[in-house]
This record gives C-alpha cells, sequence and structure tokens, in this order.
C-alpha cells in the first residue's frame, strides 16, 4: 500500500505559504451550500466526500482547485447512492452549455 | 430549466471550467428530482454568510477581560459561545487551545482541510493550500516567520493535526499595553490568523 | 486543558506512552502517514466516536471507538526538528495505539 496523495503532512519540497484570499465565485458558494445541504439532509456524509477525494487519480487532485474536488467528489457519491446518473448530468450540462454559448 | 443568474460578479458561465460548469447541472438535477430545495440551498448560504472571524474575536475578547468567563470557554465551549448567542451547534466537539508567553499553538488539517468553520466561516485559501497542510508539522516555526511571528526556542510551538471530528481554536495572547481597554475595541485586535495560531493577535500600537 | 469532551472506557489514559501502528491497508485512514510508527503519550481521552474509516462506505461507523489527544515531541518525529521544546499532536483512534515500552 502506498501513501494516499492527500497525506500530505510533512512531505518535502512545500514552498512559501501564498497568503492571497480571492472572493469565492457563485459556482464555489453553490458548491459549498450544496455539500452542506446534502449533508443537512443525511444523504452523504463527510467520510464519504473525503474517500472519494482519497480515490480519485493524483494528478487530477493536484492539478484540481479546492471547490472543483469538492464538486467532483459530490458527483461521484451521488452517483454511488444512485441519486443521479453521469449520463444525466453530462446531458444536462451539455443543454446548459448550447444556452451559454461558445466559449 | 436554466441556470438562474446569482450575484454577477463573476465569469460567464461558457468560461468556467469543466467542474465548475458541472455543479450548475447537478444542482438542476437535484432540484428536479426533489432531493434538495432552492430554500435548502438558500440556507446554507445564508449560514455561511453569518459566519465569520468576528465570533471568534468576540470569544477572546471577552475571555481577555473575564477571567471567569475565560475559564468557561475552556472548559464547555459550547456552551460558552451560546452565553455570546453564538451558534456552535454545527460543531461535533470543540477544544479551546490556551496560547500563553511560553506556549504557542497552531492548528492544522493534513488530511483534507478540517475547519472550525462555525465559529471563523469559511477558511483561508492558504490553510488549505498543500504548502500550509505539508510544512505546518514539520516546520511550524518556519510558516509563524512568514506570518511575522518569530519565536525564541524558549517558547513551545504546539501544532495540533486535526485529523478527526475535534475543531480547534487558539486563544491567542492578550498584547501589552491593553490594561483598561474595551472589549469592543480588543476585538478589533484579534484578527482570523491568531485564532488558528499561526501569528499572535495584533499589537496595541501599531509598530 | 478543560474537561474531557466525553468519557468513553477506553484502553488508555493521559499520560499512558503509546505507539501509533503502521497497519498500512485500503480504506479511508485518518493516521496521517507521517506519525505511523511514532512513540508519544496520551494527552486527553476524547471519548467515544463513530468509526470514519465504516462511514466513509457508507457503514453505520459502529462500533465506536475511543478518540485521543496524542503529543509527541517534534525531535522525535521529525529528523530535523526546531524548538527541543515543541510538540506535534494528532487526534487519533484507539485501534491504531500500542502500549509503548
Amino acid at each position: 500500500m502506498a501513501r494516499g496523495h492527500h497525506d500530505v503532512g510533512g512531505l518535502p519540497g512545500a514552498g512559501a505559504i501564498d497568503q492571497t484570499e480571492h472572493e469565492l465565485s457563485d459556482w464555489e458558494i453553490l458548491a459549498d451550500a450544496i455539500n452542506q445541504a446534502l449533508g443537512a439532509k443525511g444523504i452523504k456524509r463527510t467520510d464519504e466526500m473525503r474517500r472519494a477525494r482519497e480515490e480519485m487519480d493524483s494528478e487530477t487532485y493536484r492539478d484540481m482547485t479546492y471547490y472543483e474536488r469538492w464538486i467532483a467528489s459530490i458527483e461521484t457519491i451521488l452517483i454511488e447512492k444512485k441519486i443521479l446518473t453521469k449520463d444525466e448530468i453530462d446531458r444536462r450540462l451539455a443543454e446548459f452549455e448550447k444556452e451559454w454559448g461558445e466559449p | 430549466m436554466s441556470p438562474t443568474d446569482e450575484h454577477g460578479h463573476d465569469h460567464p458561465k461558457h468560461e468556467l471550467s469543466h467542474y465548475a460548469k458541472r455543479i450548475y447541472a447537478i444542482r438542476d438535477l437535484l432540484l428536479e428530482k426533489g432531493v434538495i430545495s432552492n430554500k435548502d440551498i438558500q440556507c446554507q448560504v445564508d449560514y455561511q454568510e453569518a459566519r465569520s472571524p468576528a465570533n471568534g474575536a468576540k470569544l477572546v475578547a471577552r475571555s481577555w477581560v473575564d477571567p471567569a468567563f475565560k475559564a468557561r470557554f475552556i472548559a464547555d465551549p459550547k456552551a460558552a459561545c451560546a452565553e455570546m448567542g453564538i451558534d456552535a451547534t454545527a460543531i461535533n466537539e470543540f477544544v479551546v487551545l490556551e496560547n500563553t508567553e511560553k506556549r504557542r499553538h497552531m492548528v492544522v488539517c493534513t488530511l483534507c482541510s478540517c475547519y472550525p468553520r462555525p465559529i471563523l466561516g469559511r477558511p483561508p485559501d492558504w490553510y488549505k493550500s498543500f504548502n500550509y497542510r505539508q510544512r505546518s508539522v514539520v516546520d511550524p516555526r518556519g510558516v509563524m516567520r512568514e506570518f511575522g511571528l518569530n519565536l525564541p526556542d524558549d517558547v513551545e510551538v504546539r501544532v495540533h493535526d486535526s485529523t478527526a471530528d475535534i475543531r480547534y481554536l487558539v486563544l491567542p495572547l492578550r498584547p501589552r499595553g491593553t490594561q483598561g481597554w474595551s472589549e469592543a475595541d480588543l476585538t478589533k485586535l484579534v484578527t482570523r490568523d491568531s485564532m488558528i495560531g499561526v501569528m499572535d493577535v495584533l499589537p496595541a500600537i501599531p509598530e | 486543558m478543560g474537561r474531557a469532551v466525553n468519557e468513553g472506557a477506553g484502553r488508555f489514559k493521559p499520560g499512558d506512552r503509546v505507539v501509533v501502528r503502521f497497519d498500512d491497508r485500503p480504506g479511508h485512514l485518518r493516521t496521517p502517514w507521517y506519525i505511523r510508527g511514532k512513540t508519544g503519550w496520551v494527552e486527553r481521552v476524547y471519548g467515544d466516536f463513530l468509526n470514519p474509516e465504516s462511514l466513509a462506505f457508507g457503514g453505520d461507523g459502529l462500533p465506536k471507538k475511543t478518540l485521543y489527544l496524542v503529543a509527541f515531541k517534534q525531535s522525535d518525529v521529525w529528523k530535523n526538528s526546531q524548538g527541543p521544546t515543541d510538540k506535534v499532536l494528532v487526534d487519533i483512534y484507539e485501534h491504531w495505539l500500542d502500549p509503548a515500552a
């Protein structure tokens, strides 16, 4: 067994602490609120979310931002619990992307 | 159902990253299926907005002026919060770490980024960063130096890695030269970062 | 340091020297890698909590595990620690601890 990619205490090579802070975007506030709401309703537990993030691919884990990881784990757990399917999410997102226009 | 626009200080949605966009689809589906409601979501947004380091600062300032309150705060933090009208019920277990002249505490969650959100609000980005999570346990003094706190060797530094359900709040030292100050004025010296423990509170006299 | 958060009938009491297990296995483990195999002492008994290793996979978290605040001298954990009296303290569940010699 190897050390999990989330288990970073004491790993060498860490640099200076970047103290800049950013105002949360709407999507981050939404991710935060949905996570809390799902927890409040007993639909998911915090440890399930943590485990989902731990199971992510290591490179992906390091490359994603904090709330992106939350969204990925929300999705994983909702699919695992058969509340949503990946297909449904893909399709709804495709509909929205049409409305939102080209990047 | 199309996503409604929120506060609007944002990028247009087509510019968002893959996962950022995905939360809108997830929300839409959850609402459609009745898993959660808009009210549930808004409730959480409001709850989070109401939480900020100002809560923690009030508890610290009261502890400085009132030794009996401080004792109660350390012995039973949730009850002491209730006394001051601060809602700490969402914290499973809450522990206060008292700094002294010869002892400082620092809090980290190396495994993810657990933080006493019901008291302090959301954690700052740096608290959640890999650099902080990696370095705090092995080089706390180096981290403190970056935040302007240089400690001699005869001060004990105690780093807490909050790996379970216990949430820690540092009760920072009252700065010198604040005798007779009002609670309101003392509150202004207590920064969020001093309650995480990476620095002491602001000095009484600007340097 | 204040009252124990909720007294459990745990195996260890404050002052007991303990060593952290390596116990490397798959799953959601909340004992950080850097502290495994290290020796410290119990500072506080926090009481019994649902087991996160079970909760993480939809389990009921039972049986509860006693949680301890375990302190370690930094000089016992890292090769080049600063601060001769510095400590690192970790919240560790009972099934990760053995009595130290």
